[in-house]
């Protein structure tokens, strides 16, 4: 860290420590909750016990946890650079395709067609492993693609998009492109990722059963510290001068590149962070629900991303995170009690937040706790 | 055997044109001739496949009424067998086919079993037999039966049924068209024929024929033909039909291209005013798109359930109603929503994703998940046959002409009316318009809700070529803000180079890569299009983002 004292201006989150006493307090308290009480209410408790944590929620808030990494990589990206990306649920999918390929190598024999293939290959009458599937019976070279693989897409794609001073909108419309025509390749059977059925009934994770109680809960202890150490990342990103510069392209490009920047490595650079980031969730989304298909890349995915940074609050780091569980909680609850309501909901919720609460809900309670100041 | 059978049954007809045909014919009773042998019958009704077919085509091609008569009820299947005898069911009696007397039906009479191969040729029998008696269109429709017949599986049985309809006592009575069509079927027969003069001639008479299945019957007949001058004959035809093909294939895919770029322009035009002029990215863009299609649908049932008899002009009825079904909703999503959005187009892209959805969803619990089937009317069914193996189907040109139609009236709205006068006003200088004393406010609605109207009408056209569902709007919308994009914003001209551009370009690598991967290349294609030139392919500076 830098001790540069800087002006803050006025929005801007102060420059100073990472985190206020109270702020490292949260952070202790949420690091208790995922790595202590959880598995403890959990695994301890016996299954009628009012405190006790259901499977179905431990697999539920594992997933959301995953979905709220989403969202703090699209908030970098978007709250803090001003650059909307529709293709998001691409880099999500590509790590979770990473790890997916990994778990299909585990099973092994014990597939439908007990052949070292996995199944979708024997069906299609395939001889060997493509290349694409060289390094997936290792488990360090698959966390090493979780990072790669959705980087490099990124990277490439970033690069000549940004070269080319592709803003705003256009920039969001081909990200949508993007992830159209990935889905479109991965629909299809020759590409080698098993078409529209992608990959399930996964077995094992580094030789261990997948579907116990004790593997979920280290899934989930593992994603709840990865959404910690992703929400520290982000926090000391954007408090250094590099996010500073990011925020001011976000506000005024031009002028930015009158000072004498040039935004390209800027922009690129957290954009390839954010995609890694989304790339990580999806890796540890895969085993914890135990599927993955081209549906993931569709493009009501990427933007659902964007809309949970949105009700949280854009340009506030704790923000996405809440959006994450506030909609996601929302959906799961709705979908199973009233289905014909959850899509209504959600494009009010769209409607909504745009109109109405431009800094989420995280932006409502400030200027609520503002007011209650003001009148005390 | 056969050639035998063949024999009988011309001396049964010769014997009887003079006098039996007319009499049989008027009386169409079973007992007006005692011609059909009851062996002859029972090799019809439960003979070796190959002996059935024969024996159908050679009772087919004599004149006996009694044989025709069986022909029929074996064709809708009402033939059973009972000791031996063939029994004709009519209704709770049955007749014996070669006596003509009634007979008891008892419990262990079997079904005459019609197989498909016996199907194929029972076709080409009925369209043989009834062949004479229709008006000219039933000539050509039986003629066309023949020649089929003649080309899937040219068997020389089928010889005496062609000729027959050709022969010159018929020749004043049949249409022009459907003695092309015999001619055809019988030159095919003919490639068989012992004469090879008569083969040679077949094959220079299948050479005009562009269609796969003769380029089929040509090779197979050039492998085993051993005199060379019917080989050179047949290796002419051969090449001659081979190229006829691929001009086929090609201008086919230039017209499929071309009916996908008028789709895509007619789904595009809408957002040509939306986004191109207004510079508003209205994600809803598609589901306009849907609900055009819905009205369409709704009128369609409002007129088959009160006005059958003008179910085939109810897309005249559709077309302003689906204009103004999606204009009032594009109307409503302006005051409403993105009136407070101007600006800012990243928040205007959320708001109408989300409208998008409510949209969708709320068609889904209106007419449920399934698609609903819009039928054509009856005049777009069907098409013009070019070269033989190109079809052009109505519907697609209809659709072709519309998009054209839709564009010259947007460009006049656009370039000749008042209201054109004003929206390119507000685009160009919105402070200055007002100051001219345009409602400016007002304005943007109405160009909204002109290019949600359009988005409607496009939405009338797709429901005549592809499924109307819920999730309809979704497979468009990439395409055409692609479509836009690419065209350049604010720019008719644009939009409609680029939309047929897409089309035929997806089209022709479809040919050559397969669909998806087709469709993958042209993403990627306009992705870096974008790259070099992020203003599209003309430029026009406008009130975008």
């Amino acid at each position: 860290m830098t001790t540069q004292v800087l002006t803050s201006a006025p929005g801007l989150p102060a420059k100073g420590p990472l985190l206020a006493r109270s702020g490292w307090g949260a952070i202790l308290v949420a690091l208790l909750v995922v790595c202590a009480v959880a598995p403890a209410l959990n695994l301890l408790l016996p299954a009628d016990s009012i405190f006790h944590l259901s499977d179905y929620l431990v697999g539920l808030l594992g997933k959301i946890m995953c979905y709220a990494i989403c969202a703090l990589a699209m908030d970098l990206i978007w709250g803090y650079t001003g650059i909307l990306s529709l293709g998001h649920g691409l880099f999500f999918a590509l790590g979770g395709y990473v790890m997916g390929m990994y778990l299909m190598r585990q099973i092994g024999r014990e597939g439908s067609y007990q052949s070292d293939l996995p199944d979708f290959m024997v069906f299609l009458d395939w001889k060997e492993l493509p290349w694409t599937w060289a390094l997936s019976d290792s488990f360090a070279a698959t966390l090493l693609l979780v990072l790669l693989v959705p980087g490099l897409v990124a990277f490439v794609f970033g690069y000549f998009a940004f070269r080319s001073r592709i803003k705003g909108v256009y920039f969001s419309i081909i990200t949508q492109a993007l992830t159209f025509a990935a889905m479109l390749l991965f629909f299809r059977n020759e590409t080698g990722f098993g078409g529209n059925n992608g990959f399930t009934d996964f077995k094992r994770l580094l030789g261990l059963p997948l579907a116990t109680q004790q593997m979920r809960m280290t899934l989930f202890v593992l994603t709840g510290l990865t959404l910690l150490g992703c929400y520290l990342f982000a926090r000391w990103l954007v408090n250094s001068k590099f996010g500073r510069v990011l925020q001011a392209i976000r506000d005024a490009e031009s002028r930015v590149m009158f000072c004498g920047y040039d935004p390209l490595p800027y922009k690129l650079t957290i954009w390839v962070i954010s995609a890694v980031m989304c790339g990580v969730a999806g890796a540890l989304y895969v085993p914890q629900v135990g599927i993955i298909n081209p549906g993931e890349m569709s493009a009501a995915n990427s933007i659902e991303i964007a809309v949970w940074a949105a009700v949280g609050g854009r340009a506030s780091l704790i923000g996405p995170i809440v959006g994450a569980f506030i909609v996601n909680g929302a959906k799961s609850w709705l979908t199973v009690t009233f289905p014909e309501f959850w899509l209504y909901c959600l494009g009010a919720l769209f409607i909504v937040v745009t109109l109405y609460l431009p800094q989420g809900v995280v932006g409502l309670v400030q200027k609520l706790r503002i007011k209650k100041g003001g009148q005390a | 055997m056969m050639r035998h059978k063949m024999m009988d049954a011309l001396r049964h007809s010769v014997l009887r044109l003079g006098l039996g045909l007319s009499l049989a014919c008027a009386s169409g009773l079973p007992l007006a001739a005692h011609a059909l042998t009851a062996p002859q019958a029972l090799e019809l009704a439960a003979g070796e496949a190959d002996e059935r077919v024969a024996q159908l085509l050679q009772l087919a091609a004599s004149d006996d009424a009694q044989a025709h008569a069986l022909i029929r009820a074996l064709s809708d299947e009402s033939v059973q067998l009972q000791d031996g005898r063939v029994l004709i069911v009519q209704g709770a009696e049955a007749i014996d086919a070669v006596s003509g007397a009634v007979v008891a039906l008892a419990d262990g009479a079997e079904e005459a079993v019609v197989n498909n191969r016996l199907r194929g040729a029972l076709d080409s029998a009925l369209a043989g037999m009834d062949l004479l008696k229709g008006d000219a269109a039933r000539q050509r429709e039986a003629a066309a039966i023949l020649q089929r017949g003649a080309f899937d599986d040219p068997t020389p049985a089928q010889l005496p049924l062609v000729e027959r309809a050709l022969s010159p006592e018929f020749a004043a009575r049949l249409d022009p068209a459907a003695r092309e069509s015999l001619q055809l079927a019988q030159a095919a027969l003919h490639l068989a024929s012992t004469d090879p003069a008569q083969r040679s001639a077949a094959a220079r008479r299948l050479a005009g024929v562009g269609q796969p299945i003769v380029k089929a019957l040509l090779s197979q007949r050039l492998e085993s033909e051993t005199d060379p001058a019917v080989k050179t004959a047949l290796s002419q035809a051969l090449s001659s039909v081979e190229r006829a093909l691929s001009t086929a294939s090609v201008l086919g895919q230039m017209f499929t291209g071309f009916s996908l770029g008028s789709i895509l322009l007619l789904a595009a035009l809408g957002l040509a005013i939306t986004y191109g002029l207004m510079g508003v990215i209205n994600m809803a863009h598609g589901e306009l798109i849907m609900i055009g299609a819905y009205a369409t649908y709704l009128v369609q049932l409002a007129f088959r359930h009160y006005l059958p008899g003008a179910f085939d002009y109810y897309l005249l009825a559709a077309l302003p109603l689906s204009f103004l079904a999606s204009a009032l909703v594009g109307a409503a999503m302006e005051r409403s929503v993105i009136r407070f959005l101007y600006g800012r187009p990243l928040e205007t892209l959320l708001a109408t994703w989300g409208i998008s959805l409510v949209l969708m969803q709320g068609v889904r619990s209106l007419f449920g998940a399934q698609n609903v089937g819009v039928e054509n009317p009856s005049w777009m069914s069907g098409g013009i046959t070019l070269l033989g193996s190109l079809t052009l189907p109505w519907n697609r040109i209809v659709i072709i002409v519309f998009a054209f139609a839709v564009l010259l009236a947007v460009a006049l709205l656009i370039g000749k009316t008042r209201l054109g006068l004003f929206v390119r006003g507000v685009t160009q200088n919105r402070p200055i318009a007002s100051c001219m004393g345009v409602n400016t406010a007002r304005i943007d609605t109405y160009a909204f809700a002109l290019g949600s109207g359009i988005a409607g009408l496009a939405g009338c056209a797709l429901s005549q070529v592809g499924n109307v569902g819920p999730d309809l709007g979704q497979n468009y919308i990439v395409d055409s803000f692609m479509v836009v994009v690419l065209g350049g914003v604010g720019q008719l001209a644009g939009t409609v180079y680029a939309a047929l551009g897409l089309g035929l370009l997806n089209k022709l690598l479809e040919g050559w890569a397969g669909a998806v991967l087709a469709k993958i290349a042209v993403l990627v294609f306009i992705i870096v299009f974008i790259q070099k030139r992020p203003q599209g392919i003309f430029a026009l500076k406008g009130r975008q983002a």
